[in-house]
Formats: C-alpha cells, sequence, structure tokens
C-alpha cells in the first residue's frame, strides 16, 4: 500500500504561541509554523495502513521552503518521504489553486492507493482542499473518517464514518481502491494484534532515525517541474476573492474585580447572596 | 473472524522474573511476545529494594543480561546493619557476614530504571525470534479450549495462543487466580511494604553513610517503634537517594489497625536517621506493595496446563528474619521455566514444561530457600499466641533481660546465623519483644534531634503521577458494611482514618433516624498495591494497560 498524507503548516495558535498586534492581525512573523493539528489524524491512519499492510507514507504540502519544519514533524509521524511543492508562483493560492497543485503532486509521484487528509485547517478553516483535490484527480472520496481497514483482496477500503452534523450517528461505507480519505479528528487507529503493535513499535524506531535526517528524504519540486500552467496556480489560479479580515474581538483588558478574603465573613456573605440566584441556573 | 494470533510462548509481565524468562525463552530460540500492563516496564513495580545475586542460584540477572550492574542498578550493599530499637535506646549489629552469606554481589535497585532497562534488552532478544515486548497491554484472563489453557485474553488485544504462558504478573496475578492456584484470602499469607524515595546527593550518601564510590548501606529497624505490628523498616542507598521503608505482616496491620504511612513516619523521624538525612529530606515517592510470605504460600506446584507462574505470583518471595530475597528467586524461577519450556519442547513434549518447570525449582535448591523445612518445625511449636506470651513475658521478665545481657555481643553471631534466621517464628517475638529487650539492656541512647516533617498522604498521593480510567473502576467494593470492609480503611496504605482524599473511607449514613457506619471507596488514588482485595470484601482487578498509578522510581 502507498498512502500519500497532505499537509499543511499554520500558525501555532497554542496560548503563549501565537502573537497578534495591536488591531487583533495575526503576526505571522512572530508566531511559529507548525504541521496542521488535524493532520496528525490523517497520519495516524495512513501509519494504521503501513502497519497492516506494508508500504510506504509520502507526506506532501505546498508552501514556502520555511515548510520543511513542519514536513520534520510529520516525518516524526512515521512517513518514509516528504514532498515539498514550492515556488514563487504558486504563492497566495485558495483552496481551488492549491487543489490542482496538489493533484499534480500527487500524480507526479505515482499511483497512490489512497491519499489522507485531515479535516479543515486550523487557520483557514475551509475543509475544501482535500476534497477539491480528490475532484481535480477523479477518485472516489470519503470523509469524516473515524476508524477503516482495508480489504487487501479484494482492494476495498471499509470505514466508518461520522454522519456529517451528528458525533451519534456512524455509516459504513465501502470504496475501491485508490480513494480519497478525509479523516476526522475522532479518528483511532485500532490495532488488536500483537504483530501489529509490534510492527508499530520497530517502525517507531525507524522513524526516529530518520527524523534527524528528514533533509535526505526530502523531494522539492517547482511548478516547472510539476508541469503546471501558472494561470491555474498560486494567485493567478485563484478565483477567491478577500472581501475584508475583521481582526479578533478583544476581551476587555481589565475586568471589575473585587477581592474577598475568605476569613472576611462578611464579604463571604455578601459573595454567597451574589451566587446565590446564579446557581439555580437563571 | 479471522484466526486468532499465536506465539510459542507468551510471557506477562515485564518484571525481573518475566524479563528472565524472555531471555532464557529467546536464547533458545523460542519465538515469545512479552505483555507488560504499565506505560513503561517497571512503572507498575515497587520494591525495597535489594537484588541478590547468589553463588548457589542457578540464574543471576547479571549472568542474563551483561551490563546489568553498570546500567541498571544503583550501589552495591557492602555494609549491613541491623537496628534494635527501644525509644532512643539503639543497640546495632553488624550482619554483613549473614547478608554475604551465598551472595555473589548485592544491589539496591529502582524499579523504573531498572526495569525499563531490562525491558529494551528483553525486547531486542526476543524480537531475534519473531516476538518482541509490548507496553500497555493489559493480560486480563487465560484463554481455554474444551477446559484447557491455550492462550491468554487481553483488554487491549484479540486473544492470543501459546504453546506456553509464563505468568510473571505480580503479587496480585490475576493468572495464577484465574487458574485457581493462588487465592487472595488470608492476610497472615501476606506482608505489605511502603516506601519513600528521598533524594540525597551522591556526595552526601557518600558522607554521611561513609561509602565510597562504589559502596552502599543497607540498615534495618526492628524494635518498639512501630507500635507493635509485627515487621520492620529499612533504608539502602541508592547513587543519590535513599530507599526507606517498612515491611508488616498483613495480618498484624489490620490487627492492630494500625496506618501504614504514620508506621513509616516513625521510622522516617526516629533520632537514629537525623544525622543521615538532615537539610536532606526530599520525598519524591510515596509507594507500596504486597508481598507474599513464601514460607505459607511459595506455591509447590506452579504450574497448570500450559501456565507456569514465576515470581511473585508464585508466592517466590523469601522474607526470613532480617534478609529480605524475591527479585532473585523471581529470576531463577523465571529462567527455569523459560529453560523448561525450550527442553519440553526439544523433547517432542511441550505439555510437560510445567512438570519439568517444578523438578527445576527443587533440583536447583529455590524450593527450600522459598520453603525452608526448619521453619515448618518451629512454627508449628512456636507460631501459637499463647507460646508467644510465654516467651514474651519470660524475655521481658529479669530472667530474659539477665540472659540477653549476658549473651552480649553473642547475639550480633547468632543474629548472623543464616540458619537462625530461615527459622524464625512469625510473632511479635523476633519483630518487637526482643529487639526491644536487646536495646533496653544493651543498647546505647541516641541524642539529636530529626528535623524531618514526613509528606502528608495527601502530599504524596498528590505527587504520584495517575492516568485515572474515568467510569472505569478496577476495584469494586462488594460489601460495604464495616465488619466486611472496614479494614481497608486504615490497612490500605494510600487511605487513613478521617482522611477524606483516599482510597477508603468511612461515612456515616442516616437512614428513618438510625446512623449506620458504611465504607466508601474512590479508586483514583489507588497504588493497586492489593491489600484491599485480601482485607476488604471486593472485586479487585488491574487497570487497563497504562492506566491508574506510574512510578517514576518503585
Amino acid at each position: 500500500m502507498h498512502s500519500v498524507v497532505l499537509t499543511k503548516g499554520v500558525p501555532d495558535f497554542r496560548e503563549g504561541q501565537v502573537s497578534f498586534d495591536e488591531d487583533g492581525h495575526l503576526e505571522r512573523g512572530r508566531t511559529p509554523t507548525v504541521m496542521n493539528p488535524n493532520d496528525a489524524y490523517a497520519l495516524q491512519a495512513a501509519l494504521q495502513t503501513k502497519v497492516k499492510h506494508g508500504g510506504t507514507v509520502s507526506v506532501m504540502s505546498m508552501g514556502p521552503p520555511g515548510y520543511e519544519s513542519v514536513l520534520e514533524e510529520a516525518m516524526g509521524i512515521y512517513a518514509d518521504d516528504l514532498y515539498l511543492l514550492s515556488d514563487r508562483e504558486m504563492a497566495a493560492a485558495d483552496t481551488w489553486s492549491t487543489a490542482i497543485t496538489l493533484s499534480a503532486g500527487i500524480e507526479k509521484i505515482g499511483q497512490p492507493d489512497l491519499v489522507f487528509a485531515g479535516f479543515k485547517t486550523a487557520d483557514g478553516e475551509t475543509g475544501q482542499t482535500g476534497p477539491q483535490t480528490c475532484w481535480c484527480l477523479d477518485w472516489p472520496i470519503v470523509t469524516h473518517v473515524i476508524s477503516m481497514e482495508i480489504d487487501e483482496e479484494n482492494d476495498r477500503l471499509r470505514a466508518k464514518r461520522l454522519v456529517e452534523g451528528d458525533a451519534d450517528e456512524i455509516e459504513t461505507v465501502e470504496s475501491p481502491l485508490p480513494t480519497f480519505v478525509v479523516t476526522d479528528p475522532e479518528y483511532e487507529p485500532s490495532y488488536r494484534r500483537a504483530e501489529h503493535r509490534l510492527r508499530h513499535k520497530q517502525l517507531k524506531s525507524e522513524t526516529d532515525e530518520r527524523v534527524d535526517n528528514y533533509e535526505d528524504h526530502l523531494t522539492t519540486w517547482s511548478a516547472e517541474e510539476l508541469d503546471l500552467d501558472p494561470d491555474f496556480i498560486g494567485l493567478d489560479g485563484s478565483p477567491t476573492i478577500v472581501s475584508s479580515v475583521d481582526p479578533i474581538p478583544k476581551a476587555p483588558a481589565e475586568r471589575e474585580a473585587t477581592m474577598v478574603e475568605p476569613t472576611d465573613e462578611e464579604g463571604m456573605s455578601e459573595v454567597l447572596e451574589e451566587m446565590t440566584p446564579l446557581a439555580g441556573g437563571d | 473472524m479471522t484466526e486468532h494470533e499465536h506465539y510459542e510462548a507468551v510471557v506477562v509481565g515485564a518484571g525481573p522474573g518475566g524479563a528472565a524468562a524472555a531471555a532464557a525463552l529467546a536464547q533458545n530460540g523460542v519465538e515469545t511476545l512479552v505483555l507488560e500492563r504499565g506505560v513503561d516496564a517497571g512503572a507498575k513495580n515497587v520494591s525495597g529494594g535489594l537484588l541478590y545475586a547468589e553463588e548457589s542460584a542457578p540464574y543471576t540477572i547479571d549472568g542474563l543480561f551483561s551490563d546489568f550492574r553498570e546500567e541498571a542498578a544503583e550501589r552495591p550493599v557492602t555494609d549491613y546493619y541491623l537496628h534494635n530499637v527501644a525509644g532512643r535506646n539503639v543497640k546495632s549489629f553488624d550482619i554483613t557476614d549473614l547478608h554475604e552469606h551465598d551472595t555473589a554481589w548485592s544491589d539496591a535497585v529502582l524499579r523504573r530504571k531498572m526495569d525499563s532497562w531490562l525491558a529494551e534488552r528483553v525486547h531486542e532478544k526476543t524480537s531475534e525470534t519473531g516476538g518482541g515486548l509490548l507496553t500497555e497491554v493489559r493480560v486480563n484472563g487465560l484463554l481455554r479450549e474444551n477446559g484447557e489453557i491455550v492462550g491468554v485474553t487481553c483488554d487491549e488485544l484479540d486473544p492470543i495462543r501459546a504453546d506456553v504462558i509464563v505468568a510473571a504478573d505480580g503479587v496480585n496475578s490475576e493468572l495464577a487466580r484465574d487458574a485457581g492456584l493462588m487465592d487472595w484470602e488470608e492476610p497472615e499469607e501476606w506482608f505489605q511494604g511502603v516506601k519513600a524515595v528521598v533524594d540525597v546527593p551522591s556526595d552526601v550518601i557518600a558522607e554521611r553513610f561513609d561509602v565510597s564510590e562504589g559502596e552502599g548501606a543497607a540498615h534495618l529497624f526492628s524494635g518498639d517503634l512501630f507500635d507493635d505490628v509485627r515487621g520492620g523498616g529499612f533504608l539502602y542507598t541508592n547513587e543519590d537517594s535513599l530507599s526507606i521503608g517498612t515491611v508488616f505482616h498483613l495480618d498484624s496491620l489490620v490487627a492492630e489497625e494500625a496506618e501504614p504511612h504514620e508506621l513509616l513516619d516513625n521510622l522516617l523521624t526516629h533520632p537514629l536517621l537525623a544525622d543521615w538525612m538532615e537539610g536532606h529530606y526530599d520525598e519524591v515517592e510515596y509507594s507500596a506493595k504486597l508481598v507474599p510470605d513464601s514460607k505459607k504460600v511459595a506455591h509447590p506446584s506452579p504450574h497448570e496446563g500450559r501456565l507456569l507462574l514465576v515470581g511473585d505470583a508464585a508466592g517466590q518471595m523469601q522474607a526470613q528474619g532480617p534478609i529480605i530475597k524475591g527479585m532473585n528467586h523471581a529470576v531463577s524461577a523465571g529462567a527455569l521455566a523459560g529453560e523448561a519450556f525450550a527442553e519440553a519442547s526439544m523433547r517432542g513434549t511441550p505439555e510437560r514444561a510445567g512438570e519439568l518447570y517444578e523438578r527445576k525449582l527443587n533440583d536447583e535448591g529455590v524450593m527450600k530457600k522459598l520453603r525452608p523445612a526448619g521453619y515448618k518445625v518451629t512454627s508449628a511449636l512456636g507460631e501459637h499466641e499463647a507460646v508467644t506470651n510465654v516467651v514474651d513475658s519470660v524475655l521481658t521478665s529479669g530472667v530474659g533481660r539477665r540472659a540477653v545481657r549476658l549473651l552480649g555481643s553473642q547475639l550480633e553471631s547468632l543474629y548472623s546465623s543464616p540458619y537462625l534466621s530461615q527459622i524464625v517464628p512469625d510473632t511479635r517475638t523476633p519483630y518487637v519483644t526482643l529487639p526491644t529487650v536487646i536495646a533496653e539492656e544493651l543498647g546505647e541512647r541516641v541524642e539529636g534531634t530529626s528535623d524531618v516533617e514526613p509528606k502528608s498522604l495527601l502530599d504524596r498521593i498528590g505527587d504520584l503521577t495517575y492516568d485515572t480510567d474515568v467510569g472505569n473502576p478496577h476495584i469494586e467494593l462488594q460489601d460495604n458494611s464495616v465488619e466486611a470492609s472496614g479494614a481497608a480503611v486504615t490497612a490500605c496504605p494510600v487511605s487513613a482514618k478521617d482522611f477524606g482524599g483516599g482510597c477508603y473511607r468511612e461515612e456515616t449514613v442516616k437512614t428513618n433516624g438510625s446512623e449506620e457506619k458504611l465504607i466508601s471507596l474512590d479508586t483514583q488514588p489507588c497504588v493497586e498495591c492489593g491489600t484491599c482485595a485480601i482485607v476488604a470484601d471486593t472485586e479487585w482487578e488491574h487497570p487497563r494497560g497504562g492506566k491508574g498509578v506510574e512510578f517514576r522510581e518503585g
């Protein structure tokens, strides 16, 4: 089985990492770029396929050369090789032109059995790039996947997926390979056989060695190498128009607070009186 | 349904017994899978702990795993003392000779470091035979087919078939219980140990214990500092920490309604320890463990079908007199079990592995050490309350005291007798009465004041790492009456009377005008020692793989 996992570098939105300027705009220069958190589930799904059926996992991303650190992170989740699609011509792409670029990359790699994408990126949150890439490839797609198995004999994927918008409703679907899979953040890999866990453990130690020299496993392709028409990629290929950007509303810098010492009985009973109506849920 | 996986051998538990079994199996080319429920081998393990390599043993840990002592052990014990304590009076005996009897070496160990190192070696060895070691897998029972044991069942994996199953799953072995080979009924068959690991810089240890690099000390304590509970205390030097603990007969703890952590505190704050610990009391881990009393429970025939029990799971823990040996016997038994299966398979009769294992335990002298013949005689004669009362009243009388004075320095050599240490009866005489009289008659007063302030139980629990399996408690209280389960409130090492933060507590419930005392349980702070499974009416099992308490020192 050969899997390709799509990933994107996004600002690290975790508290303490992310920086916003006075107007509430993201300061990209001061915020580290990390692998889109949801893509970890896609990598886990690809890893499960590799553990159970062998083969390789390639990770692909479109982005500036600085994305290499993102790919290094992806490598840590058991990838075999890394592909960075990087070119000035590709810059400022919307999801549409990104999908065209990524699908060209996938086709250049060869004929993978599975392509995995995570659900939504932490920055754009459109959830479009995966399905659009699949559309370009003209493959079947299964989204919101929470668990999956491969039937190697019949070349089929059997997956459990959340019926959109309702976490309680799960359906099982089948799809012929090759197929495109979008993993849900609820995705859970399942290893119920000791041999799979042992293989997983072995892959971990192999991967740990690879991470240190991830550059040796990295291939960078330009637009020319991908034979892409400049009119269909980057800003020129993006039909999306951003009409305006609203800053994130700021929380009030100062809140009114009255300090009451626990020993201050009068103060405490006032607090109690204030809180009593709230306790009723009104 | 897919076919069950099959391995030639499945070893359950990656402590020293499991590691030795796996090493012996792998050396003989047996495809071996080792399953360990901790997040890391050693994460669930606690020991005092001194690890012995006996000259007479068929296997030693460094024989099976080269570089063990350099990589996985702490300081070797080069000085061994027994302190008889009565109040501030202390009479110390140097029993290094007894300690060195039949001893090739003896090192202090911390189980997390030791077991996780062993597990890596075991994984390397077993991988070569097509198996390997997995952590975070809890084996929860035996797989049977037509009544025969054919494998194991797990929480995390589908059932696995095996030609041999080595149960090295510790003192509260679920497999031994499943096979009906061990029960959890009688408190007098068990000891309970609690321990504090205290960080002390290496150079301070060297100076205060007068040991150079590559040297270490062991100190034992008995007498009146444990409120009449039968048992004693210990202190071992690690590289840069001390292991300080107490071990008591569980029945005695229950009878005296003693709080294990308070007895530990009695030791920690005794002025005898003041000079060693002054300004350096940094307790980093509190832990507890049950210890089987091999004299009573070492299984004479620790196998059933394809299942072989080793180590604590088979009650192979020798606590006789002042010398406590467990891990070394687990190593011998584990390797013998592995060897027995390899030999039996070679002869085309793998089903006879258990029988052969039992024979090897006897032939190699392991059983004789675990169940010494002499003890049978003294226990028959001496382990009666009436006899103990007579002996104790003579000892504490003028006559007894004069005898102790007359014996004087000869007592040290009597205490150093390997034979006598094996046959000491389990009564309060050797643990409490005799040491107290010795200290009163022959001891010297210890001056000095301890500045040790032991941590509260709440802080001790708070310092431990837990990954609680929320909504899936591993212990269920079957009978919450005080009569059935009240003993757990005091005997549980993380519970205490009038303490709301532990596992067990007493509650007063008012119904229709009448009041009733009931016991309640919250397994969150559980250290998985198993005490309550014996002293209370519970449905007790281990948490799932990777869940529950995680010891960092052990």
